[in-house]
């Protein structure tokens, strides 16, 4: 049974308030600022006027901003719809896994999320560049399918066109799928590892088959588990600014780079804190309808 | 009657779509690392065909001052913040698994809010706080100067910290600690005699969460960081917009190494990979299937 605080003052004021003014100095402080400067005025170079306006917000609406809005939302749920179809099949494997199998696949998924995802992202662009590993190797199959045509005497080949993999949005699209598959993978394998495997060994033992079990008896068991790895896949997906940035084009901007922009290079901080905030909301919501699915199943179940 | 559940058809991993499936991924998921760790000690220096053997690029990578300068900085960062992160994260644990208290969802509910907001978002909050409210002189000896980048890990990490210490503490049997007060232990006594020793192992996975967290940052120290203070990220992410370069192939490969060298102390300590996954999702699921 917890303790009522008052039984132990001395404990209790010890372990709360160092937490509790590190979060309220070090984050609710700064974000409280952010969000007030949503609500300011630009006056000269570094003076921000807090005037109560809407008009950041109201900016965000035009269709240049609004459309990076959509365009984020789109890539983050696509990345986030793959990582799913990728990652549910893995999941799936290390469940079933024996337990020694299990342990190395799990730790083999994890290894990549704790590499540093600078470096992640670099290696991709190593692989995806106009003279990267994918263009060297088609290039190499190309020439040599071109020698084999030759050979044959069926005349000669267009010389190899390297392919433009990088700089757009499946590369953004590709990357981000590349650094969030973990995030799905995990929290599948926590849902499935905990459901009751005998009710899908009677559906297999009443004939249905391996598909026909997987969507009509694990899928809809492993319904929560599904619910939190896309929420837990698309929010850092729909705020990522490290793989837009670099492995984008200029058209695949995404909402981070342009909250960025605001603060380094157009010195609009009103704007990039209004902005910021939408993000935030966006988030907030995204976790809402998490929270109210998994209930609304729970009532159900 | 008794017909034995046979094992075989949940064997996913024995049949050949998944196998097929799960060494995609793989290939997926390792490829482009292992390529660039492998052609990290190719001797060309547009680093695309195999030209031989070299290990040229490390000795280059680790004469490069500002490349050491900010490895140096990313350690020191990782290791200070780590710390810090540990305790306000145990603290934070202990007040909400052991004490009622008004406002304590309220809390609670504050706490989540570094771990789900967008890096962007407190990357920015940052920015702000410490140009505005609390300016971090840019000339101070090191390692003070990395103080405003300390304390924006501090902010993202310990609540990391809290949350796997509160799930390690939730198998806790409270009994352990009234028998240790009928026994005549003090408050801290208990604490330190009977609570703690408990903790221990989340607090290891705790440490190795918050120290990867730091030493992966890239946004929020982007934002916090100087023209003195670059860490490990911020200086790659500099030499990668120039150009793919065999140099950051070897600083990198480093990098990897270090993290693996890490992760195998992390689980030698720890025993089960699942249990240092972070957060809740490995700690709460059922401990034994037949």
């Amino acid at each position: 049974m917890e303790q009522h605080w008052k039984s132990a003052k001395a404990l209790f004021g010890a372990v709360l308030v160092p937490p509790l003014f590190w979060l309220a100095l070090f984050f609710l402080v700064p974000m409280g600022i952010v969000w007030l400067y949503s609500f300011g005025e630009n006056r000269g170079l570094t003076e921000i006027a807090l005037t109560g306006t809407f008009s950041n917000y109201l900016r965000a609406l035009d269709p240049l901003y609004l459309k990076i809005f959509v365009k984020s939302v789109g890539i983050a749920g696509l990345t986030t719809l793959i990582c799913l179809v990728v990652g549910f099949p893995v999941a799936l494997a290390i469940t079933f896994a024996p337990p020694k199998a299990k342990t190395w696949l799990l730790l083999a998924v994890m290894l990549p999320f704790w590499t540093n995802l600078l470096i992640r992202t670099y290696a991709l662009i190593a692989v995806l560049r106009t003279e990267g590993y994918v263009n060297q190797s088609l290039g190499w199959l190309w020439n040599g399918l071109g020698s084999v045509v030759a050979g044959l005497g069926l005349g000669t080949l267009a010389p190899f066109q390297p392919l433009e993999l990088l700089h757009n949005n499946f590369a953004v699209v590709l990357g981000l799928v590349y650094v969030h598959l973990p995030f799905m993978v995990l929290p599948l394998y926590s849902a499935l590892d905990r459901m009751d495997t005998s009710l899908i060994e009677a559906s297999l033992d009443l004939g249905a088959g391996h598909l026909r079990t997987l969507f009509t008896i694990v899928a809809p068991l492993a319904l929560p588990g599904i619910a939190s790895g896309v929420v837990i896949t698309f929010i850092p997906a729909l705020g990522s600014y490290l793989t837009p940035d670099l492995l984008g084009g200029p058209d695949s901007q995404m909402i981070a780079n342009i909250i960025e922009r605001q603060f380094k290079r157009a010195n609009d901080w009103p704007f990039g804190a209004a902005l910021s905030f939408l993000l935030m909301y966006m988030t907030f919501i995204a976790i809402a309808l998490q929270a109210v699915l998994s209930r609304r199943r729970g009532e159900r179940g | 009657m008794a017909k034995r559940p046979a094992p075989g058809p949940l064997e996913y991993l024995r049949r050949w779509p998944l196998q097929l499936w799960l060494a995609a991924v793989g290939i997926f998921l390792y490829a482009p690392l292992v390529a660039l760790m492998v052609f990290s000690f190719n001797d060309s220096r547009r680093n695309i065909v195999w030209q031989g053997f070299t290990l040229k690029y490390y000795e280059k990578a680790l004469n490069n001052a500002s490349l050491i300068e900010a490895f140096v900085n990313s350690l020191t960062i990782a290791a200070v913040s780590t710390f810090l992160s540990l305790i306000l994260g145990a603290m934070a644990a202990l007040a909400l698994w052991r004490f009622r208290f008004p406002g304590k969802a309220g809390f609670d509910g504050a706490l989540a809010l570094p771990i789900v907001a967008p890096e962007i978002c407190l990357g920015v909050a940052m920015l702000v706080f410490f140009a505005k409210v609390l300016p971090w002189p840019q000339d101070l000896p090191w390692p003070l100067n990395l103080g405003a980048i300390i304390i924006a890990h501090v902010s993202f990490s310990f609540p990391f910290v809290a949350v796997v210490v509160r799930g390690r503490m939730a198998s806790f049997n409270r009994e352990l600690e009234e028998a240790a007060r009928d026994l005549g232990a003090s408050e801290w006594r208990t604490l330190k005699d009977v609570i703690l020793p408990h903790m221990a192992p989340s607090l290891v996975a705790g440490a190795f969460l918050a120290f990867t967290l730091s030493l992966d940052d890239f946004v929020i120290t982007f934002f916090t960081s100087g023209p003195d203070t670059v860490t490990f990220p911020v200086k790659v992410y500099s030499m990668v917009r120039f150009s793919v370069t065999p140099e950051v192939n070897a600083a990198s490969t480093l990098l990897i190494v270090l993290t693996v060298v890490l992760t195998a102390i992390a689980l030698k300590v720890q025993g089960d990979p699942a249990s240092t996954a972070g957060g809740h999702a490995a700690l709460d699921r059922p401990k034994d299937r037949p």
